[in-house]
């Protein structure tokens, strides 16, 4: 009689638990920084449960079968998590991977008697356990990118704010390089708040921006021309004199708009259109 | 037929466009605008588009195009109260309007047609 390799393993679940955290906890790749041993045991006792549960002998056969979609779940949930803690792929892959070697060592010790039929086995849960870690990385993997989209997003809304300098004036300090897509973004505040505080002056500091070459400076002329159009002045300021050098070098004609060397510059510019100035109060 | 009404305020002519502006709309208000400026002898003309909405090239071009016509008439033009969306699509499809004046509001476009009035004034007093 043909012995059954899912019973084997359902019915020496106990063990393999048993020797899976023995195995992961001598690895050397165990993080107890970021998770605890009573966490780990209960992750991995998750998917022993889900595994052997849902382990019969077609499933075994067939990896792609639907029956293990409740292993996936959980495994997704878990590679998921993982890659949100900060858990690196090979970390996240050797808690798959050390799981096979339980399995092999229980099943190598339950089918003693005939190797034809241990190598066949062993084949087989080889086969499971290698797609099983396939869908860890692909999920840790989208995991990873959900987090690095989170971020950028974070970052394009931290990184243009509009501040209100005085009663008619708006600045706003670009920090990083200037593309397309960031433009448009800077833009759309910026318009945005020249009309909700109708303000007539509008100061764009570029102290922030690391360089300018002709695309960034189309992007700023592209920027001034729709603040004009608004019925604003716009204002550049925190131009280094780097840049001020590559901007001649390339020949970059910049003459229609009002270029000022540092945002205090720029202030006293603004002040002197509003027809507003700025006294030191003599004390008496 | 839709018409958009001109207003005469002093020396200024003043048009509010309500509506979404389609190409015929927008050559008649050009061909109107231009009639008025002429028989009223005004000194300037507001165009309030607060209103719009939408824009593309052809409406910048008649923008720019009764800009063009008034100053030949002697007739600064004033647009005020554009949407940054307005403002945006124009710069996108290469229209940043040189010719013609902004304001934000009717208020502002109002003072600065009234301080180029004033300064054209001084200097015919002047002579």
């Amino acid at each position: 009689m043909k012995l059954d390799t899912a019973k084997i393993l359902q019915k020496r679940k106990k063990q393999i638990l048993e020797l899976w955290m023995k195995n992961q906890l001598v690895d050397f790749s165990l993080r107890e920084d970021l998770m605890s041993n009573d966490e780990l045991t209960v992750q991995s006792e998750e998917l022993v449960d889900v595994l052997l549960q849902t382990l019969s002998s077609t499933s075994l056969e067939d990896i792609q079968a639907s029956s293990l979609d409740a292993v996936h779940e959980v495994l997704e949930g878990i590679s998921i998590s993982r890659a949100k803690q900060g858990y690196s792929p090979r970390e996240t892959g050797m808690f798959v991977f050390s799981l096979k070697d339980a399995l092999l060592s229980i099943l190598a010790q339950e089918i003693k008697n005939d190797p034809v039929q241990l190598l066949d086995e062993s084949l087989k849960v080889s086969k499971l356990i290698d797609s099983l870690g396939i869908i860890t990385f692909e999920t840790f993997i989208k995991g990873r990118e959900e987090v690095i989209l989170r971020q950028t997003d974070e970052i394009t809304e931290i990184s243009t704010p509009v501040i209100r300098v005085w009663d008619g004036i708006v600045a706003m300090p670009i920090i990083g390089t200037l593309d397309s897509s960031r433009t448009q973004v800077v833009m759309e505040n910026l318009l945005q708040e020249i009309v909700d505080t109708s303000s007539s002056i509008a100061i764009l500091d570029i102290s922030g921006v690391p360089a300018v070459d002709s695309l960034v400076a189309q992007h700023l002329i592209k920027t001034v021309s729709a603040t004009r159009l608004m019925g604003a002045e716009c204002i550049i300021s925190g131009i280094r004199p780097e840049i001020a050098q590559t901007v001649v070098h390339l020949g970059i004609d910049l003459s229609g708009i009002v270029t000022k060397a540092s945002l205090a510059s720029a202030l006293r510019h603004a002040y002197a259109l509003l027809q507003l100035e700025v006294k030191k109060v003599v004390a008496k | 037929m839709d018409k958009i009404p001109i207003l005469k305020i002093g020396h200024f002519l003043m048009v509010a466009i309500q509506v979404d502006l389609y190409d015929r709309l927008a050559l008649n208000l050009e061909a109107d605008l231009v009639q008025a400026v002429s028989k009223t002898g005004a000194r300037g003309v507001l165009i309030d588009i607060s209103a719009v909405s939408i824009v593309d090239s052809f409406m910048g071009r008649i923008l720019g195009n009764i800009a063009g016509m008034s100053k030949v008439l002697d007739a600064d033009t004033v647009i005020v109260g554009m949407q940054p969306a307005v403002a945006i699509t124009l710069v996108e499809l290469g229209l940043p309007l040189k010719g013609v004046q902004t304001a934000l509001n009717v208020e502002k476009g109002m003072e600065l047609l009234q301080q180029k009035l004033q300064i054209t004034g001084e200097e015919e007093s002047e002579e």
